[in-house]
């Protein structure tokens, strides 16, 4: 399993896994836009978005590669379907650069169970468990 | 650490390690009991950070939140290094709930409760991909975010009287839409006049009960009167402010040398520009809050006057959940100026209060409780003695008890609307999945909860409603 959610209170934890970092981060986009489309595969890759950010750790850059694509999704009414991230070291932290592809949603296409709005540092977590590395954090909608 | 109860309904939690003020929990023993020990924790991490006044508070609702608890109140004194926090008035910036008597009985709906459920259900943007009510450019937003709900009636969204029944008289003091991210602005143009999704919903409501029949008088109150309910708050552009805050917060804690036990804690000194250009962009999305729930309210105006031209729907209150705001207090028999954070917390102004209309100074700030779909909702009013507990706070819903994973797990949506169907009570969502999460079976006994708040003496109860009908984001 690349991505599932997980149990929080009041809101939703987003969790991916993958054999790097940037795997496991596209494993949590994934879980993210499960929210807003229970079948990704249904997800027409016509609009792609680059995506930069960068933090000064692993996790944070995690929450600031989520926050980004909930950036773009909430404003520009967009679901995205398929992730690709690449994780570098940078001067002072780490520098993500990716590519997200996705179409204008659809509510005859696209069944969704709640909109996230925001990556929280609750629950936050980006580590190596044996030879599988985990991202994780809590969303709230 | 265990609570220990110092009187019916009030559990303090004891200062220990870095606590500068004791815990205070107003919950029943069912209630403390089954109190998530993660609350625990962050009423204890509330209770360490600089400046804070009296007592780290959690309402009879209270769970797990960002740093602060949801149900949580806490007082900083700006001239004793007081702290604004982020996680501390929360994302959803004043999210809140406002009521309308309509001026008709709910057995007035009859065979029209489907039709009429159904025409709100349209006229409404709720949940994902509808946009809002208009599309605004930045330089009108920015007149929204300065002006609030007094924007939105100035544009025809409403009617001038509703201003009165609206905290800040609709219109959020101190807002700086300049302070407000082009990102923020950017997820809010389409947005003006939306419901959202999770837990916020417009509902037709019956009331049930009365218990206090001088408060109720004055809030134009009768059993079996229908009412209208709308829930929601500052939708994207509230969210991205708290989350963009949180991160410009968190390095600052070095700098002023705050000890932060969670991140989601980031704060900043109520006197710093940091502090201060937050507080300026949060009451921004005060603003964009009431000018949302006002436009709303008006679209629900339009389907009643094509239904039942006779209805008059005159609001009742308008209450803000997540705050913070500045206000004056007596701590020790000293007025002081203190920092409000409340956080899926209500202000309940008691008797008296110089903020309260007119009409309600005699019996209290009106506080609504929104319980569930399945359920009901409770009307109460603000206590002197409110001021004495919690600075004049009371809890704001019925709290969830179970997560969205598991109930979503426990219950199918569409099983769950033919029930409540079956029961009388008409939902209309465009997520199946997303009723399940919000079932009533997930949330805290709203019964018991508005009764722990009036034993407490946060506020008392005045009537109880039930749901007819209620739209899910």
């Amino acid at each position: 399993m690349e991505s599932e959610h997980f149990e929080h209170g009041a809101d939703v934890g987003v969790r991916g896994f993958g054999a790097t970092p940037a795997e496991a981060f596209e494993g949590a986009a994934r879980a993210l836009f499960l929210l807003l489309c229970d079948d990704l595969s249904k997800v027409r890759g016509e609009i792609e978005e680059p995506i930069s950010c960068d933090a000064a750790t692993l996790e944070e850059l995690l929450v600031a590669y989520l926050n980004e694509l909930i950036f773009l999704a909430d404003s520009r009414q967009i679901v995205f379907g398929r992730f690709e991230a690449r994780i570098q070291q940078a001067p002072h932290g780490f520098h993500l650069c990716g590519r997200a592809w996705g179409e204008p949603f659809d509510l005859e296409r696209h069944e969704y169970t709640v909109q996230p709005k925001g990556a929280t540092f609750t629950a936050l977590k980006v580590e190596q468990r044996g030879d599988e590395w985990v991202a994780q954090c809590v969303v709230d909608v | 650490m265990e609570y220990r109860e110092i009187e019916p309904n009030v559990w303090e939690l004891p200062l220990t390690g870095a606590m500068r003020v004791p815990g205070r929990i107003f919950a029943s023993r069912a209630l403390i009991d089954a109190l998530d020990e993660k609350v625990r924790e962050q009423i204890a991490n509330v209770a360490a950070l600089p400046g804070i006044v009296g007592a780290s508070f959690a309402m009879p609702d209270a769970h797990w939140g960002y740093g602060f608890p949801i149900g949580g109140v806490a007082a900083f004194d700006p001239d004793r290094g007081g702290i604004v926090s982020a996680g501390g008035v929360g994302f959803d910036i004043s999210c809140g709930v406002r009521t309308f008597t309509t001026g008709l009985k709910a057995s007035a709906l009859g065979e029209h409760l489907e039709t009429v459920a159904h025409d709100l259900y349209r006229t409404v943007p709720a949940g994902i991909g509808w946009g809002g009510a208009m599309k605004l450019t930045v330089p009108e937003l920015d007149e929204l975010l300065a002006g609030g709900a007094r924007w939105a009636v100035e544009k025809g969204w409403g009617e001038p009287d509703d201003l009165e029944r609206i905290e800040e008289r609709g219109c959020m003091p101190g807002a700086d839409p300049s302070r407000v991210s082009r990102r923020a602005k950017e997820r809010q143009l389409h947005e003006v006049g939306s419901l959202g999704s999770g837990n916020h919903y417009l509902e037709l409501q019956a009331v049930e009960t009365i218990f206090d029949r001088e408060a109720a008088r004055a809030f134009r109150l009768e059993e079996g009167d229908l009412l209208v309910t709308i829930h929601c708050g500052s939708r994207g552009l509230g969210h991205q402010i708290g989350t963009e805050f949180l991160q410009k917060f968190v390095p600052l804690a070095g700098r002023y040398r705050i000890a932060l036990p969670d991140r989601e804690l980031a704060c900043a000194p109520i006197r710093s520009p940091e502090g201060e250009e937050y507080l300026a962009a949060m009451r921004a999305g005060i603003n964009c809050a009431l000018a949302n729930r006002q436009v709303i309210g008006a679209l629900v105006r339009k389907v009643f006057a094509r239904h039942f031209p006779e209805a008059r729907l005159r609001l009742l209150y308008d209450v803000s959940h997540n705050t913070c705001k500045a206000e004056e207090h007596e701590v020790g028999g000293v007025k002081r100026l203190l920092f409000v954070h409340r956080k899926g917390a209500t202000r309940a102004f008691g008797p008296g209060h110089p903020e309260l209309p007119e009409e309600y100074r005699e019996v209290g700030q009106p506080v609504l409780i929104g319980g569930t779909m399945g359920t009901g909702s409770f009307i109460l009013a603000g206590t002197r003695e409110s001021e004495t507990r919690a600075f004049s706070s009371s809890c704001h819903g019925a709290g969830r008890t179970m997560s969205r994973t598991k109930a979503k797990a426990r219950w199918q949506g569409k099983v769950l609307i033919r029930e409540l169907a079956e029961r009388g009570i008409v939902i209309k969502s465009h997520t199946a999945k997303g009723v399940a999460e919000e079932a009533p079976g997930a949330y805290k006994d709203v019964d018991e909860v508005a009764a722990v708040a009036e034993a407490a003496g946060l506020s008392r109860r005045v009537a109880r409603v039930r749901p007819i009908a209620c739209v899910k984001g």
